[in-house]
């Protein structure tokens, strides 16, 4: 009976030089995403430092977490997850355009009653100069 | 896993009939008993990424709505400890994903060592997780509604001694591209949201990262007893799963935290 327990018949077993070759891929994209992330991209960033984000996540699931060898229902409940995870993200960011011009008037209201004009005198170099001062590409 | 409590199927198995010695009594076989492991540790995964999902949903809805917010309350964080963790938590994946190797193998003192450096980089994580946080308490760089956090609408609100210590609160060494007394007060409150959305997606990683190091020194007591060979993985396998995980989880966060430019 235990003559078929052999020790590939349960899992794969992966080579160390891939396991390495995968570390070593993980570190260069991480210093690839500091890199861009500190480049002007032009509203670009977030894609791409997303892009980068999901090749190196890829590369552990396949690898590291031996999806690619693996039973496919496996990787399959993974996809599933993150297929809710992306309806969850698609209505709640529908739902939420409802009511933000709502948000800002009952805020601007707020403002308005804490009397937040009053102390001016010392406030009032800074209304000048504003935040937002790159709100470039958005 | 395989263990009984019964008193009449102790460890020794010296019970009358055959079965390899890791295998459960509810199990066909090994191939089985290990199958049946590993689907349950994937669907505990899938539950994982829901239980982040609705944190990441925070973060998307709020930077879609204020995304100027975002892009000046990143600067309060240190991206080279947030990539230097980067580091320490993929170099973790790799080492635990060795072990799985060595378990497979019976390789049992490399898989120690493994476990070992898998358990030193989570402890190395949480060390410098600790002293961001602590630097964030010290600059009142804290979400909305702590008593110290300096992201205020009203300028007086902010306790005296936070003005006094937070480099942050008049840009003293000039190393932000405005002091936040000088903001306006609208724009100075939100920022307490994007702390908010930072503590509960870095504290709640924070927990998984603990709970993998408690799982760790179980492993690592397991594979003390010599527990773990070709027959007999399955701990070790799943464990690793759930700690790359924890590692996606990470390789998320970074960019969507420190690096928004």
């Amino acid at each position: 009976m235990s003559d078929h327990n052999s020790d590939t018949h349960l899992g794969h077993v992966l080579p160390l030089s891939l396991l390495l070759k995968v570390f070593f891929a993980l570190v260069g994209l991480t210093g690839l995403t500091v890199l861009t992330g500190q480049m002007e991209l032009f509203g670009m960033d977030l894609a791409i430092a997303m892009v980068i984000a999901t090749v190196k996540a890829s590369l552990v699931c396949l690898i590291f977490m031996h999806l690619k060898w693996d039973k496919p229902f496996h990787g399959m409940i993974f996809l599933f997850s993150i297929v809710m995870v992306g309806l969850f993200l698609a209505f709640l960011t529908l739902d939420t355009g409802q009511y933000q011009a709502d948000i800002r008037e009952a805020k601007a209201d707020e403002i308005h009653a804490a009397g937040l004009d009053v102390p001016q005198s010392e406030e009032t170099h800074a209304a000048e100069e504003r935040p937002e001062p790159e709100a470039s590409g958005h | 896993m395989s263990t009984t409590t019964t008193p009449e199927h102790s460890d020794d198995h010296g019970h009358g009939h055959d079965h390899p010695e890791h295998l459960a009594h509810h199990f066909e076989s090994l191939e089985q008993q290990f199958d049946a492991g590993k689907l349950g540790i994937w669907a505990f995964l899938l539950t994982e990424v829901l239980f982040f999902s609705a944190l990441f949903v925070a973060y998307t809805i709020y930077r879609g709505n204020y995304p100027e917010v975002f892009r000046f309350a990143s600067q309060f964080l240190d991206t080279n400890m947030g990539a230097l963790n980067t580091i320490v938590l993929l170099f973790s994946s790799f080492t635990i994903a060795w072990g799985v190797r060595n378990a497979m193998l019976g390789q049992t003192g490399l898989l120690k060592m493994n476990l070992v450096i898998t358990l030193i980089c989570a402890g190395g994580f949480m060390m410098i997780k600790k002293m961001e946080y602590e630097h964030k308490f010290h600059e009142g760089t804290l979400w909305a509604g702590h008593e110290n956090t300096i992201f205020r609408l009203d300028p007086n609100d902010v306790p005296e001694d936070m003005k006094h210590h937070s480099t942050a609160w008049d840009n003293r060494n000039g190393d932000f591209t405005m002091a936040v007394k000088d903001l306006d007060p609208e724009f100075r409150q939100k920022l307490g949201i994007f702390f908010g959305i930072y503590f509960c997606l870095t504290g709640l990683h924070g927990i998984h990262v603990l709970i993998g190091m408690i799982l760790m020194v179980w492993l690592l007591m397991r594979a003390m007893k010599g527990e773990f060979g070709p027959t007999n993985f399955n701990a070790i396998d799943f464990g690793a799963l759930y700690w790359h995980l924890v590692d996606l989880i990470w390789i998320f966060l970074f960019p969507l935290l420190y690096l928004i430019s």
